[in-house]
């Protein structure tokens, strides 16, 4: 297996504006994307891979200069690899409302010519997938091969059966929900609130103060943290091994290892995520549940899709179990859809989507091979 | 049933065109068959990832679960046919699992191994447990936690209120309609709902 080597991202911009669920609109606005591969001579060969919550369009490959810029999903995407670039042409689009480069809250307002900041509009799920087809029809792409997601991705995955059912032949949703339980729109507002009370929020603006709130967005990834691994592989890890060979007696220091652990996750995100996107991409998957505008029946709202799906989860993932995946199989198999749906035991937790698990990536694997059949690459 | 014969075999009990939904579909041979064959279309429930892989590698439709755990995720008569070959013999819900096959589809189709066979009567009269190749385990290391008999399975049936359409053994690929508790490796039923 090969590494794509140096990648380098492209822009595009927008001048039609993009009408919103909310009401709201963005009268212009860039995408930022990756592409990696060749488009065949047809265009039956492109792959849409959609990103989750802290990740953009950089999904595979590295850049010039930076060693440790892999992409988010470099271990699948590549020469040889499950997602073969060699037969592949793939996409990694980022989403508007990211701070990785599309238009987002640290652009200006045309309204004000000063940062959205919090009055960037609230964007959802299916505004992304909007935001995704105008891109691709621009590349002169009409019908994906497939969409592949994890987590939010996945969620992205299934809008565009949903909204686009003619312009994809394959749903590879991985690690994913039909929508959120109260459980995790729970932890997503606490993560919210953590951002919004800490003292360097400013409502929002805090770009013109020159700060940013990055203790509310230490807490925020800390809590995300903890709900993306399994207990096993918490304890496993970590347990409850000390930093010192005695107990402190503190409350304020770090006496435990899994505490060092998150403090540092936290420090690191906070110097490079931005917070207006945090609560963005935390509300976008609130929100998301296709099945709310059908009464809340999934079947019917699943009707809609006509592609061939599958769907993946894995045992230990408590934020997106099994059971949520299998709603959507349900609610697939209740419309007579073609869907595949592999249950992965494995130990990492939600986090498993994100490595290289044998199992799991021997059926993305072959499930990509027969689409490359059925394509003719 | 990895025999060819006994594949084909099975596939003729299935009508052209079918929906059919298989418990315990191994590597998806029969699916396939089915599909390439007589234009069925449907799914395979399989728990080994091996299996599961492999079936994704032909390109059938494959569901990883436990059949242990019920078939909750399928509405009544929402198939064809559903079929339980080799598989009854693997599960300790056998009597919910056959009444929810029947629940699940218009006819069901069960296989498995008959203990009754004659050189399994005459390896157990001779003191020891048949090791056949339809039985091909030693008792201590065998996936079937059930054995039973053609005739047993008739019983069963009626006990759940199933109503046997078709039974027959199969033998070295052959149907085998005289005497099939005797004379069969194999015993196969076709029922539905009583």
């Amino acid at each position: 297996m090969g590494s794509l080597g140096h990648v380098t991202p492209a822009s595009m911009s927008f001048d039609a504006p993009l009408p919103l669920r909310s009401g709201a609109q963005l009268s212009n606005y860039t995408l930022v994307y990756e592409t990696y591969g060749r488009l065949n001579a047809d265009k039956s060969n492109a792959v849409l891979v959609c990103h989750a919550l802290n990740a953009s369009h950089h999904v595979a490959g590295t850049y010039e200069g930076q060693p440790r810029s892999e992409g988010w999903w470099d271990n699948l995407v590549g020469p040889g690899k499950p997602l073969d670039t060699d037969r592949f042409f793939v996409i990694g689009i980022n989403n508007p409302g990211s701070c990785f480069g599309s238009t987002g809250p640290t652009h200006p307002n045309p309204a004000t010519d000063r940062p959205w900041g919090a009055d960037f509009p609230v964007v959802t799920v299916e505004d992304w997938v909007q935001a995704q087809a105008r891109l691709l029809q621009a590349l002169g792409i009409t019908q994906l091969a497939a969409v592949l997601g994890g987590s939010l991705g996945g969620m992205q995955a299934l809008s565009w059966a949903l909204q686009f059912p003619q312009r994809l032949r394959h749903c590879v949703a991985i690690a994913t929900a039909p929508n959120l339980s109260a459980q995790n729109i729970a932890f997503n507002e606490v993560a919210r609130r953590a951002i919004v009370t800490d003292p360097d929020f400013h409502g929002g603006h805090y770009y013109a103060h020159g700060v940013v709130p990055k203790r509310g967005l230490r807490v925020a990834r800390m809590i995300g943290h903890i709900t993306y691994l399994s207990d096993d592989v918490m304890e496993a890890k970590f347990g409850r091994e000390l930093r010192a060979a005695e107990l402190g007696y503190s409350t304020q220091e770090i006496e435990f290892q899994i505490e060092s652990y998150l403090r540092h996750q936290g420090d690191k995100f906070s110097e490079y995520f931005d917070a207006n996107t945090y609560l963005l991409i935390t509300r976008a998957l609130d929100y998301f549940d296709p099945a709310r505008e059908h009464g809340g029946d999934l079947a019917r709202a699943m009707a809609a899709a006509t592609a061939k799906f599958l769907l993946v989860s894995f045992t230990t993932d408590w934020r997106f179990s099994p059971a949520r995946s299998r709603e959507i199989v349900k609610a697939l198999l209740d419309n007579r859809r073609d869907v595949s749906y592999a249950e992965i035991d494995a130990p990492h937790g939600h986090d498993a989507f994100l490595l290289d698990d044998p199992r799991y990536h021997g059926v993305l694997k072959a499930y990509f091979d027969r689409i490359g059949q059925e394509v003719g690459v | 049933m990895s025999e060819r014969k006994d594949l084909e075999l099975i596939a003729s009990l299935v009508p052209p065109g079918s929906r059919v939904l298989d418990l315990g579909c191994g590597r998806g041979e029969l699916l396939a068959h089915l599909r390439e064959h007589r234009q069925c279309t449907g799914y395979g429930i399989e728990i080994d990832d091996a299996k599961v892989l492999a079936c994704t590698q032909r390109g059938v439709n494959v569901i990883q679960l436990n059949l242990e755990e019920g078939l909750a995720i399928f509405e009544d008569q929402s198939f064809d046919v559903v079929l339980q070959l080799d598989t009854l013999q693997h599960l300790r819900n056998t009597e919910s699992m056959l009444r929810e096959t029947a629940r699940v589809g218009r006819i069901g189709i069960v296989s498995f191994p008959n203990f009754a066979h004659w050189p399994n009567r005459l390896r157990v009269l001779s003191g020891r447990m048949p090791v056949t190749r339809a039985l091909p385990y030693e008792w201590y290391n065998t996936p079937n936690i059930r054995v039973g008999t053609y005739a047993d399975f008739e019983v069963l049936a009626r006990k759940n209120g199933l109503q046997v359409l078709d039974g027959f053994g199969i033998r070295q690929g052959r149907p085998v309609r005289f005497r099939p508790n005797l004379l069969s490796s194999v015993a196969v039923f076709k029922f539905a709902r009583g």
